[in-house]
């Protein structure tokens, strides 16, 4: 299954790349997922939208899926 | 002032079909508070003031230094040294002297939020930490005026329109419902950079959020946030949904809002409020205390060698009202930031219960642990 993941912010920095594509069953186990592969994840807050949408449970993905990790800004 | 010299510096907006006097008349009755006049409010109140918005307020506290001017393109170096706020008054009031400009040369917080936002009908969010963008979504949610999100960092901005109803379906989310918690790393323009011309970029369309809200024209982004990098120019937008669950802290009243200490909702506790492995240790050895373990229920290894409770950070908010704790409340998570968040959310529930975050989480008390055997 091939979801497509897009970042922004400090996550694009800590994953190294805006735009991948991963494998997960639903969204907490992407979380889950990208925590284990990159640490500096874990206390980090952010949104999470599954096709364009904000989701706040654990979503079920499916082949072709795009989930966007948006972390807060503070500048102004 | 004839019809026609009243429209006149409007000239090339007004002949816009879908635009027209109706829509100027309507920006000539609008008041518009803004929120900071540094990157994004300089170029906010540039736009606003030139399209005719009848009333802006401008609320700063700070001074105009060297490093602002590669992005407050408002300010001239002469003038490094100056209020913002009245120096940005004078600048918008020159360049357009038919409309009225209300300085207010103070720092927004609670005592003031609700008696400077009250008088204008939208508030563009130009504030530069998170502590004012939870405090003005909160005070704007209290007094149910739109709030004109925007946020840059680096190469990346975000724009979003907050707490306004959208006329299909009747939604109306806010900042808590995409963020319902401040990060716990804090980071400002000032130490991570910025290319100068975003806060430009976001601050416009800020302006132009504005706009369209006041003149019913177009479709503002309601309920939605938009990312925008200017290194490739992507450019996406995501709807929010209210989040009934977010287990988050919005003050519920006007009461509740003046008690609420933005500064500590957004700053770790003092160290008093931690406790370190080795105390940890003896107050398992000597009192009856409660353990809440706040990591999220797929995290392993799971704490099988002492009581606790798993109450996941993602619940906490809902689900602490549930515990009744006895004695004093360790929090624990694998490296000790999100027991802090936690803190954060017992705290504001309950100010007066003793409870504490384990430093260092799970990898500190099993270095501890180890070093001990």
């Amino acid at each position: 299954m091939a979801i497509k993941l897009l970042t922004f912010g400090q996550i694009t920095e800590i994953i190294g790349q805006s735009e991948s594509a991963v494998n997960a069953l639903d969204s907490d186990a992407l979380k889950a997922q990208l925590i284990r592969q990159f640490p500096g994840l874990k206390d980090l807050h952010f949104a999470i939208a599954v096709n364009k949408k904000l989701i706040s449970k654990n979503t079920d993905l499916k082949d072709g899926d795009t989930v966007a990790l948006l972390p807060p800004f503070s500048g102004g | 002032m004839s019809k026609e010299e009243k429209y006149n510096r409007y000239q090339r907006q007004v002949i816009l079909n879908e635009f027209g006097t109706v829509s100027q008349d309507k920006l000539f009755s609008a008041k518009v508070l803004v929120i900071g006049a540094g990157g994004l409010g300089c170029p906010a109140l540039q736009y606003l003031a030139a399209a005719g918005v009848g009333q802006i307020g401008i609320v700063d506290f700070d001074i105009i230094s060297l490093t602002n001017l590669q992005r407050q393109v408002l300010y001239a170096t002469e003038e490094v040294g100056r209020g913002k706020a009245e120096t940005a008054a004078k600048k918008i009031r020159a360049l357009n002297p038919e409309i009225k400009v209300e300085v207010f040369n103070t720092r927004i917080q609670n005592s003031n939020a609700l008696e400077l936002i009250s008088p204008y009908d939208i508030v563009l969010d130009g504030s530069d930490n998170f502590a004012t963008r939870y405090l003005l979504n909160d005070a704007c949610v209290l007094l149910n005026k739109p709030l004109i999100y925007g946020a840059v960092f680096q190469f990346e901005g975000q724009v979003g329109v907050f707490n306004l109803e959208d006329k299909l379906t009747q939604i109306k989310a806010n900042y808590r419902d995409l963020f319902p918690f401040p990060p716990l790393e804090k980071l400002s323009c000032n130490e991570i950079g910025v290319i100068g011309v975003l806060p430009g970029i976001i601050g416009v369309m800020q302006a132009a959020e504005t706009i369209k809200i006041v003149t019913d024209v177009g479709m503002p982004s309601t309920n939605k946030i938009i990312s925008y990098n200017v290194l490739n120019n992507r450019l996406y937008e995501v709807e929010i949904v209210p989040n009934e669950n977010m287990g988050s802290v919005m003050p519920k009243s006007k009461a509740e809002f003046l008690k609420f200490d933005y500064q500590w909702f957004c700053n770790a506790p003092p160290i008093n409020e931690q406790i370190t492995p080795e105390d940890f240790h003896e107050l398992l050895k000597n009192e009856k205390i409660t353990v809440i373990d706040v990591r999220e229920k797929d995290e392993l290894p799971l704490i099988t060698w002492i009581e606790n409770i798993h109450l996941p950070m993602s619940e906490f908010g809902r689900g602490i009202k549930n515990i009744s704790p006895t004695g004093k409340i360790v929090l624990i998570c694998q490296s000790g930031k999100r027991s802090l968040a936690a803190l954060q959310i017992l705290k504001s529930k309950n100010p007066g219960c003793e409870v504490f975050s384990l430093i260092g989480g799970l990898d500190s008390w099993e270095k501890k642990s180890k070093s001990s055997v």
